[in-house]
């Protein structure tokens, strides 16, 4: 299986900053295309903050500074020339509250499509409808697409989010604690669905849950206070971690 | 025991200056309803409304300063709303925290705190006489457009404010524009707001004299205007005259306390329209 592996993006060298304090440090890792990686570690461990850097999220918090690259598609998505909505487009985000906009569940998950230039009406319809489909809730809202987003319980509109990420067909799909605002019976649907999605796009998943991390992904990555402290496959990494700080937070004696 | 006595006495007390207080401003406001209602009812009637004054004002009605009234309130929404709504763009989602935008800033503020009348002889400067509008509902307009800019700005900065950051950060995730995120979600979301805020400028442009007196209004005029470089009768200006300038003061105290009253009733209507389109909005956001 290793020697298969297509990288779909890697971090060389990142540093990152908010002001003055620095967040993440050297931080150099590939992600395999059409796996799932995990990011864990303890709160404030820059795991959110390396996941939002790989489609420049942190590009609208103010005072923050990038050093090292992300390469994407052989290029580094840092590059002045790199037009960041492309690389937005490109690489999709499901954020750890649900935030569906304040419109009819027709419209969120067609607004990406919209503002990508598609208006025709019957490709609109088939594009929700197959985004819908493959975020597993179209047999929950197919006789209620005009009704509001907001009207769905959380887990419905995790999944609505997941559909609207779906809609523009990234490449890559980034979560940031997809399910930990969301009651157990969410959280399974959420997690069968990443491992569905993953025959079709590259995941990055940023989870506070060990089990979740150990249930879903391929790949997981321990950061600790900035720092990548070991990256390895799922498996092996829960079973037989190399370091004792790795082990020490996944038998959770701290965290 | 002490302790629980007195904390609940500090309470009883507290509550009861809060209670008070509201019930005052109530009182206040019910009561110069009322006064207005009383002494001004009766005058009006279907002519009252719909009717030239005659007489030297003492008779007929006031149908042209109603028309003006509203003539000059749309106007000032027309020129404020756009402004106000794009600068509270640029300050709230553009501009970096600097020595520019604390100017931008201090200016705007310092706007809200100006004298109308100052806002009128500004007008009668600039626009009636500098741009050659003449006294008009063009330069009427202008002028408290300029007025109820800092509320319109300010309301629209609250809203835009209000607009959780969550709906950017999806909309940006999507691989929309900025632009695109401020037009299709940001600002979407922020309209209820911003026309409720606005309602309260739009009730000051309609209640205003001092603005308009130099800039747009009439003392009497025969014909309903049919330009923006007319000018217009208007129901604030009208009161003010009827009630200082006229030689029949105090024959035409009914016809002041009509006009008060049909001046409320009109801004009254203004904020029920927008409060019933602010919750049709609102509704078809769900």
């Amino acid at each position: 299986m290793m020697h298969n592996r297509k990288t779909a993006i890697s971090a060389k060298n990142l540093n990152f900053f908010y002001g003055k304090s620095q967040a993440l440090f050297d931080v150099t890792m590939d992600f395999a295309a059409h796996e799932v990686t995990a990011l864990i570690g303890p709160s404030g461990c820059g795991k959110s903050t390396f996941l939002r850097t790989i489609n420049r999220m942190n590009d609208i918090i103010p005072g923050t500074r990038v050093e090292g690259e992300i390469l994407f598609d052989n290029q580094n998505i840092y590059d002045p020339g790199i037009d960041v909505v492309q690389v937005r487009r490109r690489i999709g985000m499901v954020f750890q509250r649900p935030n569906p906009f304040p419109k009819s569940i027709f419209n969120d998950v067609a607004y990406g499509l919209r503002i990508n230039g598609i208006t025709n009406r019957v490709e609109l319809r088939d594009r929700v409808e197959k985004s819908l489909k493959a975020a597993a809730i179209w047999s929950e809202v197919k006789d209620r697409l005009n009704e509001s987003a907001l009207s769905l319980s959380g887990g419905q509109q995790q999944r609505l989010c997941i559909a609207r990420a779906l809609a523009i067909e990234p490449e890559v799909i980034l979560m940031d604690e997809p399910a930990s605002a969301l009651d157990p019976i969410a959280t399974q649907k959420i997690e069968e669905l990443i491992v569905e999605l993953k025959a079709d796009y590259t995941i990055i998943i940023v989870t506070h849950n060990m089990q979740q991390a150990a249930r879903v992904s391929d790949v997981t990555a321990f950061f600790y206070l900035g720092k990548l402290i070991e990256l390895g496959q799922t498996d092996a990494l829960f079973t037989r971690p190399r370091l004792k700080q790795t082990e020490d937070y996944i038998t959770g004696r701290f965290g | 025991m002490n302790l629980q006595r007195r904390r609940k006495w500090t309470q009883f007390l507290g509550l009861l200056c809060i209670r008070l207080s509201v019930t005052v401003i109530a009182a206040a406001m019910i009561f110069m309803v009322i006064f207005l209602f009383i002494n001004g009812i009766g005058v009006i009637s279907w002519d009252f409304l719909t009717q030239q004054p005659t007489d030297a004002m003492t008779r007929g009605g006031i149908y042209p300063a109603i028309i003006g009234t509203l003539y000059l309130t749309l106007g000032s929404i027309i020129v404020s709303f756009p402004l106000g709504v794009a600068s509270a763009i640029y300050l709230n989602e553009y501009a970096r925290n600097g020595r520019m935008i604390r100017v931008i800033r201090f200016g705007i503020n310092s706007l809200a705190g100006v004298p109308s009348v100052v806002f009128g002889l500004f007008g009668l400067a600039v626009f009636v006489v500098y741009l050659g509008f003449g006294s008009s509902i063009l330069s009427g307009s202008l002028t408290l457009g300029l007025l109820i800019l800092p509320v319109v700005i300010g309301a629209s900065e609250e809203a835009l404010k209000s607009v959780p950051m969550a709906y950017r950060e999806a909309s940006l995730a999507l691989g929309a524009t900025k632009w695109q995120t401020i037009r299709k979600v940001v600002l979407p979301a922020a309209l209820p707001g911003i026309l409720t805020g606005s309602i309260l400028g739009v009730g000051r442009a309609a209640g205003e004299t001092a603005p308009i007196m130099f800039t747009a209004a009439a003392f009497y005029t025969k014909v309903i205007p049919d330009s923006l470089l007319d000018e217009c009768m208007a129901l604030p200006y009208h009161i003010y005259v009827l009630a200082t300038a006229g030689t029949h003061i105090n024959e035409t105290r009914p016809i002041q306390y009509g006009t008060a009253l049909v001046l409320i009733g009109l801004v009254l209507g203004i904020n029920l329209i927008a409060i019933v389109l602010r919750a049709r909005i609102r509704r078809r956001q769900g």
